[in-house]
């Protein structure tokens, strides 16, 4: 086989699964995956993962560490935690799953065009700013993520629906100008950043 | 009966101006008739819902949700914390268990808090306000402030996800809860028994950033609900609301679909029920108008 | 007791029946057709009154024989149990009036249908003996266990417990066997966490300091003869002395030895001093006694080791063992752990295609293996090869569907147990002449058992315990553990099936329980399971024998030997009372007191047969007792509807069926017969074995019978039938009807 590579005999150790084990959210769960695969049977978008949790898991313990962390499928969680409810060994797979994300976005591998990912980066920065997600600018934000040209289009595709929220007061034009917010924004800003320096200072430890 | 006291987490969707806003004024009517004191948390923040993670990280995460709980623990000491969002309640719950579990984790979120002047002990219960009516108050007692029965609907109970996992109402399945069913019935309206997709996921976020995705499984949803004879859907959750609402006519030009469907919140149902008029039940909020609901308000 | 023979008649006409059976005149048809000597009715016969009137008439009037006419004699057995008389039952409950509709067309022909019921009993009790029971009988309450394993220490310790001294053979020098040689065992209390010690020495300690238990060390057993409650034996010791022995009973605890992995040189077995087997690893551990464990072929600390699990078992392979030996995985965990014990740095790697950890706690065990890092990893190993001081395994991951290749330190195949039942006694006996060989896979795949006697009986059918599949000596794997098919003698832990040690223990503990059970019985002259308490034996004309052997051969459990002009003799504690012998002889001269080819031709024979004209068939159904008859009770219990024109005679086996009563129905006129016995095969649920498939066997000629008197073949069937059929047989009954209904009626009727 083509796939009898050196690179695969070095990896299939534990490293990347320790590696795992200390810096993913829930990371320690993965080696108690008994590869059943009821959280693949059980995901709604199952369909859409290149490599459904159960085979994450098992990558994992592989160390397939590449492969793995630039991998579009665990941007495929809708957080339904239909699997987290059904996996008889009790694993927490949908924060594993965001953990997995979350761990590849600060190291740079996560695909640079994932749709959910920059969703999810322009959410944080959203909430950051206020401490409250301004749903307009976020929608707006959203659909210019990929350009100006696609944003019109995007833009208009949902104008229908911007109106119908409009119409029933579920979205508000002024939001773009300020709307609501928390009073202590900067107070809360200094807590997050607080939080990111410590997480960081714990990763650091452990790749030093 | 004495008024019943509660911390409140509304959350950012029910914002004036925001896509929830509907459901948040049909609560405080359903919290009118049952005399619910709804404090709410001053100056509360984001929860970070289901898609911060990614960029917010473990405990950035956990400490956005935790100066929610201090603030409420210093304005409402003693109350329980109630939301109406699935994605708050969810996340709140979550972080104070790890707090409560992890002495280390509570340590670093408390350094956290301390930029601000903060401190968190995680000790109140955290509450969806399904949990609420059905603990504090009971179907009978819910059913006896009925005074308009909302007779000959026949209603859709989506539960969606997160008011259901992972922690779910107490004493309900994951597979099955039943719930919004008996909350319908109790309205006087007619539960749908073989409702298959009650607990399918709609997407969630996901809707924004995977919509072709998202929009087919919310198709089922729809679909199955008028299959087995629905008039409305009626669901806990504002994301659950919003996405099998607003996409309706992108399906239908996707699908070749005529759907019209209207999907309520479980409070729209018990504000008309309880002769809550147009306005105070939030009807004036459905893109799709509910318009049976429509006429017995009117009555 | 009186050589007169006085038949008491009982009809109750409680549950309806009185009602029903109104007009009937059951009492006048006891006596006048049947001549019963009294016929008495109760309004409510199980009733302490009803009982009261029976025991009276048996103490005061002479009455030696009852036939009760009431309920099915599956129900009310406690009351109606009197002593040292005949009892018959005549089913007019589930058998007529719940079976029948209560309507006026309906009536006649069930008062016909009980009417031959009461007939019926009467005759049986006339042609039954009240069995009087075996006076050959002999009480020794000495258990004699071979294999000083874990598992014959158990049986040994627990029957001495019980109070019935022990006699242990072990052939090796030492007790303990294979457990003696493990590092530490799978745990067996909660948390389940950790490798436990194996506490063998202490077992052995026990063993050794209870007077009650006697130990022979370097022996075996050369010749065992008898049976329950007398059984011989030659215990001979390495050096040549023998002595022997009286016991009532055996337990044959002779484990397993390990599958041979010289045949698996694809897995670099024999190749490289870095494979090993798991037995092989516990030796490995034992010797660095919690220090790092080496490698065989260098003496470097192991510093990674593959497991890989099902090597030559679970595999059609030839020369694979086809089936899971049931505790390699749990090893395979509890040996990984030796190596995270020592130094959790240690890299393991179970490599699974099913991970299967039964037991109470074995699910709990793996979990434990994961927390301390075991890596788990589904895969199908198809190479070990050397590769300098290190091995490479090859192999498939099943998961991402990749060829991989690891390197490694050390190897562990978990390979399979092959029981130590001795000889094939089937391979060696041809017991079958018929052409038609049964080939079930059991039969097909071979296994490597060794030719070895273990126990040498001396009985006809050959000197070990028949085997039940890939060696293994089992009787029933759902319904009677322990049972095997040498009464008196049971299996215990890996003879019996794969186990590991938790399972051992309960396996041999249950084993001793079946050998004091057995000898307590034996020593009354009472059969042993299925018919425990049975009284009655089987007894011969001497004169009528014409020595053909084919009860000796048929005997599903050994119990007859031949003397040197080759009469049969019946060892009558070894027979389970099952009548194959009495089905099986051509010539009719053997029988028990109670149950014999006149109890049931007679009963048969007294059935009124309409004549051709009446439109009144007759079906005759013998019905095994053990799950057929259950089913029809249950049938009526349900209210099935079945017709009115079949007669039902329970009977203890389809093994027992002579053929004499089919051709004697045939004869007397009736329409159609149908057998029911027990499921037969591999998968057999027959309660003696191999009845059902011997009554199958004999009903195959049953056609050139049928053609040499002109009659259809549909005439006669045969069914396997399970206690569960109970919509199924009221069917095949009512199908029966409908046949003759288009066939016709039988032309033999007078």
């Amino acid at each position: 086989m083509a796939d009898l590579n050196v690179a695969a005999i070095e990896k299939y150790r534990n490293n990347f699964l320790k590696e795992v084990e200390a810096n993913v959210e829930e990371g320690e769960w993965v080696k108690m995956c008994m590869q059943c695969g009821v959280c693949s049977g059980s995901c709604p978008l199952g369909s859409a993962w290149d490599h459904p949790p159960q085979e994450l898991f098992m990558m994992i313990r592989a160390g397939k560490r590449e492969e793995v962390l630039t991998s579009d499928s665990m941007w495929m969680c809708t957080s339904c935690y239909n699997c987290v409810v059904r996996c008889p060994r009790g694993l927490p797979i949908t924060h594993i799953m965001h953990g997995l994300a979350s761990y590849a976005l600060r190291l740079g591998l996560a695909p640079k065009n994932q749709p959910t990912r920059k969703f999810a980066v322009l959410f944080w920065e959203n909430l950051v700013k206020t401490g409250r997600v301004n749903e307009l600018k976020l929608g707006l934000n959203l659909y210019f993520m990929n350009g100006f040209i696609e944003g019109i289009k995007t833009a208009l595709g949902m104008q229908k629906i911007g109106l119908g929220m409009w119409k029933t007061k579920r979205m508000s034009p002024m939001e773009f100008f300020g709307g609501h917010g928390c009073k202590d924004a900067k107070g809360l800003q200094a807590i997050l950043k607080k939080a990111r320096e410590i997480e960081d200072a714990k990763r650091q430890k452990f790749n030093s | 009966m004495a008024k019943k006291e509660y911390s409140f987490y509304p959350g950012c969707s029910s914002q004036k101006g925001a896509s929830a806003s509907n459901y948040q004024t049909s609560v405080d009517a359903m919290c009118d008739t049952l005399d619910i004191q709804l404090n709410e948390i001053p100056d509360w923040n984001c929860c970070s819902a289901s898609i911060g993670y990614a960029e917010g990280g473990e405990l950035p995460r956990i400490a956005l949700t935790a100066r929610n709980l201090a603030l409420s623990e210093q304005a409402n000491p003693g109350q329980d914390v109630v939301a109406t969002c699935a994605a708050c309640w969810l996340s709140t719950r979550e972080s104070k268990d790890r707090l409560l579990e992890d002495s280390q984790l509570m340590k670093e979120t408390n350094e956290a808090l301390a930029q601000a002047g903060l401190k968190v002990q995680a000790n109140q219960k955290i509450r969806h306000m399904v949990e609420v009516l059905i603990e504090d108050f009971g179907y009978d007692e819910l059913g006896a402030k009925v005074t308009k029965p909302l007779e000959g609907i026949k209603i859709a109970g989506y539960v969606g996800c997160q008011t259901n996992r992972p922690f779910g109402i107490d004493g309900e399945s994951f597979e099955n809860p039943m719930y919004l069913d008996k909350l319908v019935e109790t309205m006087g309206g007619e539960p749908l028994e073989a409702y298959d997709k009650k607990v399918q996921c709609c997407g969630g976020a996901l809707a924004f950033s995977e919509p072709e995705k998202s929009q087919a499984m919310i198709k089922d949803i729809i679909e199955s609900a008028y299959d087995h004879g629905a008039e409305m859907i009626v669901t806990p959750c504002p994301v659950c609301q919003m996405n099998t609402e607003v996409y309706q006519e992108h399906i239908n030009k996707k699908y070749n679909t005529k759907f019209n469907m209207p999907v309520v919140y479980y409070s729209t149902l018990m504000s008309v029920a309880y002769g809550k008029g147009y306005k105070e039940s939030g009807l004036d909020g459905q893109i799709i108008r509910a318009k049976k609901l429509e006429e017995i308000s009117k009555r | 007791m009186a050589d007169e023979i006085k038949i008491g008649a009982y009809i109750c006409k409680g549950c309806g029946l009185g009602e029903r059976l109104a007009d009937a005149q059951l009492a006048t048809i006891a006596t006048r057709d049947a001549k019963a000597s009294i016929a008495k009715e109760h309004d409510f016969l199980c009733s302490a009154a009803g009982v009261a009137m029976i025991q009276n008439d048996i103490d005061n009037e002479g009455i030696n024989r009852v036939a009760i006419c009431a309920c099915s004699r599956r129900a009310k057995t406690d009351a109606f149990a009197f002593e040292n008389v005949a009892i018959t039952r005549g089913n007019l409950r589930e058998g007529v009036i719940w079976v029948r509709p209560d309507t006026d067309e309906a009536r006649e022909t069930t008062h016909e249908m009980a009417a031959d019921y009461v007939r019926m009993a009467v005759v049986e009790a006339k042609f039954q003996k009240p069995p009087s029971k075996n006076a050959d009988a002999q009480y020794n309450k000495n258990i004699l266990i071979v294999g000083g394993g874990y598992s014959g220490m158990t049986a040994a310790i627990e029957a001495s417990i019980a109070g019935y001294p022990v006699t242990i053979v072990e052939k090796n020098a030492h007790l303990g066997g294979n457990t003696a040689q493990f590092y530490k065992r799978v745990p067996n209390h909660a948390p389940y966490a950790e490798p436990a010690d194996t506490g063998i020495a202490d077992m052995i300690k026990t063993v050794e300091n209870d007077k009650n238990i006697t130990v022979h060390v370097n022996s075996r057993l050369t010749k065992t003869d008898g049976s329950p409650g007398q059984f011989s034996a030659d215990i001979s010791t390495e050096s040549g002395s023998t002595n022997t022995q009286q016991f009532g009973s055996i337990i044959q605890a002779s484990g397993f030895t390990p599958y041979d992995a010289n045949q698996l040189p694809e897995l670099g077995y024999g190749k490289s001093a870095n494979v090993v087997t798991q037995l092989e690893l516990e030796k490995l551990a034992k010797e660095a006694k919690g220090s790092p464990i080496k490698r065989p072929s260098d003496g470097k600390e192991v510093t990674n080791v593959v497991f890989v699990q099902c090597a030559g078992q679970r595999s059609t392979k030839e020369g694979h063992l086809p089936y899971c030996s049931g505790h390699c995985c749990l090893t395979s965990i509890k040996q990984a752990m030796y190596f995270k014990e020592n130094n959790p740095a240690v890299d393991t790697n179970v490599i699974y295609t099913d991970l299967r950890t039964p037991g109470a706690g074995g699910e709990d065990f793996y979990r434990s293996g994961q927390d301390k890092g075991v890596l788990f990893t589904k895969g199908q190993v198809n190479e070990v090869i050397e590769d300098g001081a290190s091995l490479k395994v090859k192999f498939k991951d099943l998961i991402l569907n990749e060829d991989i290749e690891e390197e490694t330190d050390l190897v562990v195949l978990a390979t399979g147990m092959v029981a130590n039942s001795g000889v094939d006694i089937e391979a060696v006996v041809k017991i079958d002449t018929n052409d038609e060989k049964e080939k079930s896979p059991a039969n097909e795949i071979k296994i490597n058992v060794k030719d070895i006697s273990v126990l040498n009986l001396t009985y006809r059918q050959g000197p070990d315990l028949p085997h039940l599949k890939y060696g293994f000596n089992d009787s029933h794997f759902i319904c009677f553990p322990y049972e095997t098919r040498r009464t008196g003698i049971y299996t215990t832990g890996p003879v019996r099936r794969p186990m590991d040690l938790q399972q051992a223990q309960e396996d041999a503990t249950g084993a001793a329980l079946k050998a004091i059970q057995v000898v307590e019985n034996a020593s009354q002259g009472r059969a042993a399971h299925p018919r425990s308490g049975d009284l009655s034996f089987p007894s011969f004309r001497k004169e009528g024998c014409t020595q053909c052997k084919r009860c000796t051969v048929e005997c599903p459990f050994g119990a007859i030997d031949e003397d040197e002009k080759r009469y049969p003799v019946f060892n009558e504690s070894r027979c389970r009372r099952c009548g194959t012998c009495m089905g099986a002889c051509p010539v009719r001269v053997i029988s028990f007191e109670n149950y014999s080819v006149e109890t049931v031709g007679q009963q048969l024979k007294i059935v009124d047969v309409p004549d051709e004209f009446s439109e009144k068939p007759r079906i005759l159904v013998l019905a095994c007792e053990n799950d057929a008859y259950p089913a029809l009770d249950m049938a009526g219990m349900n209210r099935y509807e079945y017709s009115a024109f079949v007669r039902i005679i329970p009977v203890r086996c389809l093994g027992s069926v002579n053929l004499i009563w089919i051709t004697d129905a045939l004869n007397s006129g009736y329409d159609g017969v149908i057998l029911m016995g027990c499921q037969k095969g591999e998968n057999y649920q027959c309660h003696f074995v191999k009845g059902s498939e011997l009554a199958h066997e004999r009903m195959g000629k049953i056609d050139e019978t049928l053609k040499t008197l002109s009659l259809e073949t549909e005439r006669v069937e045969t069914h396997e039938i399970a206690i569960t059929d109970i919509k199924r047989v009221p069917e095949i009954i009512n199908n029966m009807a409908a046949t003759i209904e288009k066939i016709g009626m039988s032309p033999f009727k007078f």
